[in-house]
């Protein structure tokens, strides 16, 4: 066989390499790199969704490994998620809720409807935090290393196998720090 | 006929019934009510509209600012907006986006390590085409040449015989 006959070949098969690559890693293709890993947590200081009159200042995420998870009551797929934090906060995960663009009242429902999981949670009504901390689907989970520094981002709910697998293993990576 | 208009107007009620349910059901962010935005100053008001073209909606990702109906973009917007009214300039702006959202909320990315591929592939691929091409041209060309279309004494034999066999 002549070797110029076998080029389209061999196109053609670089091109269903790269398809099927594309197909297989579709539902990565979501997933927009946060530029905040290893970066400190954005600063905010926002009123607390339990009780309006006291504050949620980010210095508090410094000096322990949390989670901050960026929730709504409107969120369907926070609905997905909540029993799987509930879980993490009775292994003793601190977990930090930045409530994204909520009415407090819908808030507290939700939390005494599903348990609350949340150390505390900060109230985002107009969602300005959440531009900060590159927020673009609820939910969203950031795991906080000592320093303050966000060392990684999970976007969409976190199932079972994300807490098992990804993040329980960093936290106690981080803790090791 | 009678039983057929009865039918439709059955139809139609039903259809308007199923929407003002998808109204009730429809969830979504809640906040104040929001004003439009307004600018006193035609230059901002174009570089507005410039960012706003430039920079990608994060949740329906293949629509930029000033397209998309999704809440954040609006929030985007509204921030954009609210930065050059400050007195900020575009590349302000835009960093401050790419700080938040990396350089995938830029419609136009930098050329870096990164984006190599991005910027170079076309370019690449153009190149190889046009030395593909040129490569097939001149060989079809001395082919032609060379190759006279004589036949060798062997084919002259040949095409004699099959003649003769008519």
């Amino acid at each position: 066989m002549k070797k110029q006959s076998m080029m389209p070949l061999i196109i053609f098969g670089f091109l269903v390499i790269l398809l099927v690559g594309g197909l297989i890693n579709a539902k990565y293709v979501r997933d927009v790199p946060s530029p905040l890993i290893d970066k400190p947590v954005p600063q905010f200081s926002l009123p607390m969704v339990e009780d309006q009159q006291k504050m949620f200042n980010s210095d508090e995420l410094k000096g322990q490994v949390s989670l901050v998870n960026i929730w709504a009551s409107w969120c369907v797929s926070c609905r997905a998620e909540h029993e799987i934090l509930n879980y993490a906060a009775k292994l003793g995960v601190k977990i930090y809720g930045i409530n994204y663009k909520d009415e407090v009242s819908d808030a507290r429902q939700w939390l005494q409807m599903r348990g609350n999981p949340y150390v505390k949670s900060a109230h985002d009504l107009d969602g300005r935090v959440g531009i900060d901390w590159g927020v673009y689907g609820v939910p969203e989970t950031f795991v906080i290393d000592k320093k303050g520094m966000i060392r990684y981002k999970h976007t969409g709910p976190v199932y079972r196998d994300d807490l098992d697998k990804k993040i329980l293993p960093l936290i106690k990576e981080l803790e090791a720090e | 006929m009678e039983k057929n208009i009865k039918q439709s107007v059955f139809t139609y009620l039903l259809l308007i019934l199923f929407c003002v349910g998808a109204l009730q059901v429809q969830a979504g962010p809640r906040g104040a009510p929001k004003e439009p935005i307004v600018f006193e100053n035609a230059q901002v008001e174009s570089d507005y509209l410039e960012l706003a073209e430039e920079l990608r909606c994060l949740v329906c990702q293949n629509q930029n600012l000033i397209d998309s109906n999704a809440e954040l973009a609006d929030d985007l917007r509204r921030e954009v907006a609210k930065m050059l009214k400050q007195g900020k300039n575009k590349e302000q702006v835009t960093d401050f986006m790419v700080e938040r959202y990396g350089d995938f909320v830029l419609y136009n990315p930098p050329f870096k390590a990164q984006t190599l591929l991005l910027w170079g592939g076309p370019f690449v691929l153009m190149f190889w085409g046009l030395f593909a091409m040129l490569k097939k041209i001149k060989a079809g060309k001395t082919e032609n040449s060379a190759e006279s279309s004589e036949l060798s004494e062997q084919e002259k034999e040949k095409l004699q015989a099959i003649l003769n066999n008519k």
